[in-house]
């Protein structure tokens, strides 16, 4: 929004990169159009649906899931339910559809929702928070990374530490925690399941217990009807010619004999957690094991089974807290940008400096993949002045594009070797133009990459910049990863 | 009322924001949503505590009514089931029409109280349910409202 449309040779350079992604790029060109929240989410997520599906970044073992089970399903009812139908009843086709039906709702439902991501803390919070810790600690924070910060809460008797998450600069409530793959915190944190591509928290557990369970009824009834044809089948013609007039049945009894082991098994696990209302993270890092001590226990129990599992699939479903389809206001503080202990656009300063070593190799890194990426078609622009900037907040706005771009799949790092020189210069202000050119190239709404953008365009909030300068900064790079791309 | 709506437009304009004060989640029952009652230092010359006390206890109860886990919740989760959760579609849950009664209280709230003093309260489920936010604004001029007397009195000693 801040980005001006004063010049349109810079207009005809947006046009020519901005494919399917849309505003960041389109904001020169129409102004003041909305944004919703999900275009500016900091985590590793995928939307789809103008914000309405959210999944992980890796969908691919998803799709497999969903193939598996509609291709079998799918060979279950053309194959073995006509023969069935007649021979047995036709009650059993419709008992399958209709857990398919259920397998296949629950599963979506699983992966498109929140699992309940906690939104990261504005900045005003996190330098509130950051004040809080140092006066605890008795320290002003060092120019590394101070050391974990844990605050103790007892719970029903139990005492739980709390910590405080870098990432998303809040301490995690307790059974939170932050699912490195989608780069949130979310709560009651169970696991990050790549069969459904989506974390397993809070607000999609019960999903995610439902589609195991009546997954395995479904495996279990296919199973137990395509052998029951096949025996059928063989005691009119042979074994070898009721094999041979019904080839799908082996695939099916193949593909469900592998999978019922497992799928039995994970489902007998989770009724053992929901009934001891505990989850996974906890299981195995044996937070409430007796083996701990004597007397640790484990303080979210209800007492009984059926209590627990009552609380854990029947309970109140939180809404979203992240609010994917609202519009970006304008005047509200953006969240901490998702810079790994770094703000962007200097909310307060004492989060500036928190730019560590680490994030500086990152950032050069990135600025390598980025320079050998061929980018632009467009001709080659001579690097106009860099605008001379307040070197913290240029490393600082560098380091902040970086840690979004991270995601950037591995096939995509070519010859990070090839252009060691380019690093020094470039390295401030390629990474926040260069991830606006990765969208041609990456999936269709990076989320990831879109965020970066945004506190570009709500500079509002900066106490260095104003528009005017962030515009020259914004073309500089722009211009900058061009003469990058034409070397 | 009108007025003091409208006051709280103004404070937006009129005044500058001094500090913000958050107060946290109360997790000694566990995970369910609580906020501290402790009363902020900085909030000690600005608004009475027990007025305080009486908003952070009523957000409390609200929030507790919303997870309850009793009769009809479980209704809900059994019928929501039954129908594959497609239900959820058409139908508002219960921690919605919660939420939604929150929400008015809030700003009920803001305009009664907060707002003659100088004061807003954010809504915490714009701030992910993890701090109330309460936004303590400095009277910049004369312009700032009728009932700007206390507030202006109040934040010149309150820095």
């Amino acid at each position: 929004m801040h980005l001006g449309v004063s010049d349109p040779m810079r207009e005809c350079e947006y046009s020519q990169i901005s494919t399917r992604s849309s505003t960041p790029m389109e904001s020169p060109h129409k102004k003041r159009i909305p944004r919703r929240k999900w275009q500016v989410f900091p985590g590793r997520n995928k939307f789809y649906c103008n914000g309405r599906i959210m999944m992980a970044r890796q969908t691919g073992v998803f799709y497999l899931t969903l193939v598996l089970i509609v291709v079998t399903s799918g060979l279950f009812f053309a194959f073995d339910c006509p023969f069935l139908a007649s021979s047995l009843s036709p009650a059993i086709p419709a008992v399958g559809g209709v857990l398919f039906l259920f397998v296949l709702g629950t599963l979506l439902r699983t992966s498109f929702s929140d699992p309940g991501v906690l939104p990261r803390a504005t900045p005003d919070e996190a330098a509130d928070l950051e004040r809080q810790i140092d006066i605890a600690n008795g320290t002003t924070s060092g120019g590394f990374r101070p050391p974990p910060r844990t605050k103790e809460v007892i719970i029903n008797g139990q005492t739980v530490k709390l910590k405080y998450c870098f990432t998303c600069k809040i301490f995690r409530p307790p059974r939170a925690s932050h699912c490195s793959l989608c780069d949130n915190c979310v709560e009651r944190f169970d696991h990050h399941c790549p069969w459904v591509g989506n974390c397993v928290g809070r607000r999609n557990y019960r999903f995610f217990y439902m589609f195991i369970l009546s997954l395995s009824f479904l495996t279990i009834f296919i199973f137990a009807f395509v052998i029951t044809h096949v025996i059928l089948r063989s005691q009119s013609m042979g074994f070898l010619s009721a094999l041979k007039d019904s080839p799908a049945s082996v695939l099916e009894v193949v593909v469900c004999f592998f999978s019922v082991w497992s799928i039995v098994g994970l489902s007998g696990f989770h009724t053992y957690l929901i009934s001891s209302n505990q989850t996974t993270n906890e299981d195995i890092k044996g937070s409430w094991s007796s083996k701990r001590g004597k007397d640790n226990y484990n303080p979210y129990s209800y007492g009984n089974i059926f209590s627990n599992c009552c609380a854990a699939l029947c309970g109140p479903l939180p809404p979203s807290l992240i609010n994917r389809r609202g519009f970006v206001q304008p005047d509200t503080p953006q969240p901490t940008p998702p810079t790994n202990g770094i703000t962007m656009y200097g909310a307060t300063q004492s989060q500036s400096h928190m730019c560590d070593q680490d994030q500086c190799i990152q950032s050069t890194k990135f600025v390598l993949q980025a320079a050998a990426t061929p980018l632009l078609q467009s001709d080659p622009v001579v690097m106009g002045d860099e605008p001379s900037l307040p070197g913290r907040t240029s490393l600082g706005t560098a380091c902040a594009a970086l840690p979004l771009a991270q995601p950037t799949p591995p096939t995509s790092t070519p010859s990070l070797s090839c252009d060691t020189d380019m690093h020094p210069l470039r390295g401030d202000h390629v990474p926040e133009a260069h991830h606006h050119f990765l969208t041609p190239e990456e999936a269709p709404s990076p989320p990831g990459m879109l965020p970066c953008g945004s506190p570009l365009g709500h500079s509002h909030t900066m106490p260095f910049y104003n528009p005017a300068s962030q515009d020259s900064l914004h073309e500089d790079s722009v211009r900058g990863l061009v003469k990058l791309s034409s070397v | 009322m009108a007025t003091e709506f409208h006051n709280l437009q103004e404070l937006h304009h009129s005044a500058s924001l001094a500090t913000k004060v958050f107060i946290q989640r109360d997790y000694s029952e566990g995970t369910i949503c609580k906020f501290q009652t402790k009363f902020p230092a900085e909030l000690d010359s600005r608004i009475e505590r027990a007025l305080f006390e009486i908003t952070v206890k009523t957000l409390n109860d609200y929030y507790a009514e919303a997870e309850k886990i009793g009769g009809q919740s479980y209704l809900e989760g059994c019928l929501a089931c039954a129908t594959a959760y497609v239900i959820f579609l058409c139908m508002e849950t219960r921690y919605e029409k919660v939420l939604k009664k929150i929400s008015k209280y809030i700003q009920d709230q803001n305009e009664k109280i907060y707002a003659p003093r100088g004061l807003l309260i954010t809504d915490p489920i714009e701030r992910g349910m993890r701090v109330i936010e309460i936004s303590v604004f400095e009277d910049r001029g004369s312009s700032a409202s009728s009932s700007g007397s206390s507030s202006t009195s109040s934040s010149s000693s309150g820095r």
